[in-house]
């Protein structure tokens, strides 16, 4: 429930009383579960940030997170995740800093037991809840853009264009070719076949799970391209179980050498260059 | 009977690879062989991204089923898009207004045991694929 407007500035009024007893207790509370890993001092700065944006939210009338008088509130709770997130801690550890409030809350509030403060601290509560879970999905968010920051790292990574032999450069496909990858491997073969002057690449499939049409016209559309640039493409790697469905779906790869492994493929280019493999 | 029905949706490049991933599992799961299991996945892939592409965006539901012989999987793609005009024609090997191979859904077709599509103009298409245990 949002607070009503009585509510919300009877809470303003608490958190302004209090000021600095509750940033404390505040942040002794959050610091529990951090054992440690942010300096008192760090978690007083924030906390005592934190209380202010609670406190000028309410002052404004907030009556729940997502109105407009607590913009300024979302932004530090925003801030907080993503420091957080950057720094390692879990959602979970995250979202307690926010819900710490509410036990501190409780200790200025002190022995009052009457039925108003209870009702008022209920209404409190609800609210510092719905700030908490707002930091917890910020703090997702943040995640996910860095794990899919990472992945676009790990996809540059992931796609090494060896030079096998003197004029033999080989590319080992891993994992689900999606259309960013496909563009990333293309680019990286053709500009390996620049560099080296290499006459023949072989695209190795023996780490990609299943070659559906996408990924079959992927590889199709590098050959392509390579063969444009004078270079000889052999797919290897073809496990059974790929080569059975690919008949099924009904691809074909036309005059495109293929072969079973890398080092059937390696030997055929060999083969074909009249050079012999060293033992 | 079935049990265990899983719900994904199709709405993102990162979901056709997840309804790929839950289809690998619940064949390794009823033990389709390696061979039912990759035709099993590459028609699931197929399946998804057209409900991804062509259907705007929709739901797989994957399940297990059983008769009184065999076990098996059963996968349903719903879309609400706007439907297939011409099966036969879309069910022509290399036919694609996409700019594809054109084989995906003939392609899904011969690698399942089971294929029943249920699409109108306009309203969307659902189409429901079985792989049975051999
Ligand atoms: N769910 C759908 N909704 C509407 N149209 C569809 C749907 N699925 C397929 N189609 C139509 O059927 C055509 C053929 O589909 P198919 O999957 O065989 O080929 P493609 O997706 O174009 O290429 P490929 O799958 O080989 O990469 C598509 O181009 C599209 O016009
Ligand atoms: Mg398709």
């Amino acid at each position: 429930m949002p607070l009503s407007p009585d509510e919300a500035s009877r809470f303003a009024v608490l958190l302004e009383s209090n000021a600095e007893s509750l940033a404390a207790r505040w942040s002794e509370l959050a610091g529990a579960g951090l054992r440690g890993r942010l300096s008192g001092a760090e978690l007083l700065r924030q906390t005592r940030d934190l209380r202010t944006a609670f406190q000028q939210a309410l002052a404004a009338g907030a009556a729940d997170v997502n109105d407009e008088a607590a913009a300024e509130l979302r932004a530090q709770l925003s801030e907080l995740s993503s420091n957080r997130a950057r720094q390692g801690f879990s959602a979970t550890e995250t979202a307690i800093s926010v819900f710490a409030l509410k036990e501190a809350t409780l200790q200025v509030l002190g022995d009052a037991d009457d039925a108003a403060t209870l009702r008022d601290y209920v209404a409190f509560s609800a609210f510092v809840d719905r700030a908490a879970l707002f930091t917890f999905d910020s703090y997702v968010r943040v995640r996910e853009a860095l794990i899919s920051d990472q992945a676009e790292q790990l996809l540059e990574l992931s796609t090494p264009v060896v030079k096998l032999w003197e004029g033999v450069v080989a590319v080992p496909l891993v994992g689900t070719l999606d259309s960013a990858r496909a563009q990333v491997v293309m680019e990286r073969l053709l500009q390996t076949l620049v560099d080296t002057g290499s006459p023949y690449a072989i695209i190795d499939i023996t780490g990609v799970p299943a070659v559906d049409t996408q990924v079959a016209q992927h590889i199709l559309k590098t050959v392509v391209a390579a063969r444009l640039m004078g270079a000889d493409c052999i797919i290897s790697g073809i496990r059974p179980q790929i080569a059975q469905t690919i008949v099924a779906l009904g691809i074909e790869f036309g005059d495109i050498a293929t072969k079973a492994s890398l080092a059937d493929a390696l030997r055929y280019v060999l083969g074909k260059t009249g050079k012999r493999p060293v033992r | 009977m079935n049990d265990d029905v899983q719900r994904l949706p199709v709405v993102t490049d990162q979901d056709v690879v997840r309804v790929r991933q839950l289809v690998r599992t619940v064949a390794v799961a009823v033990k389709l062989s390696l061979v039912d299991q990759t035709k099993l996945v590459t028609a699931a892939s197929e399946l998804a991204r057209n409900t991804l592409v062509y259907g705007g965006g929709g739901e797989a539901e994957v399940s297990r089923v059983h008769n009184d012989r065999r076990a098996g999987i059963r996968i349903v793609f719903a879309d609400q898009g706007p439907g297939i005009a011409d099966l036969d024609l879309a069910l022509t090997d290399g036919y694609t207004t996409g700019g594809g191979l054109g084989l995906g859904l003939s392609g899904a077709r011969r690698l399942v045991d089971e294929f029943e599509i249920e699409t109108e103009p306009g309203k969307g298409t659902t189409i429901t694929v079985v792989k049975w245990c051999r």
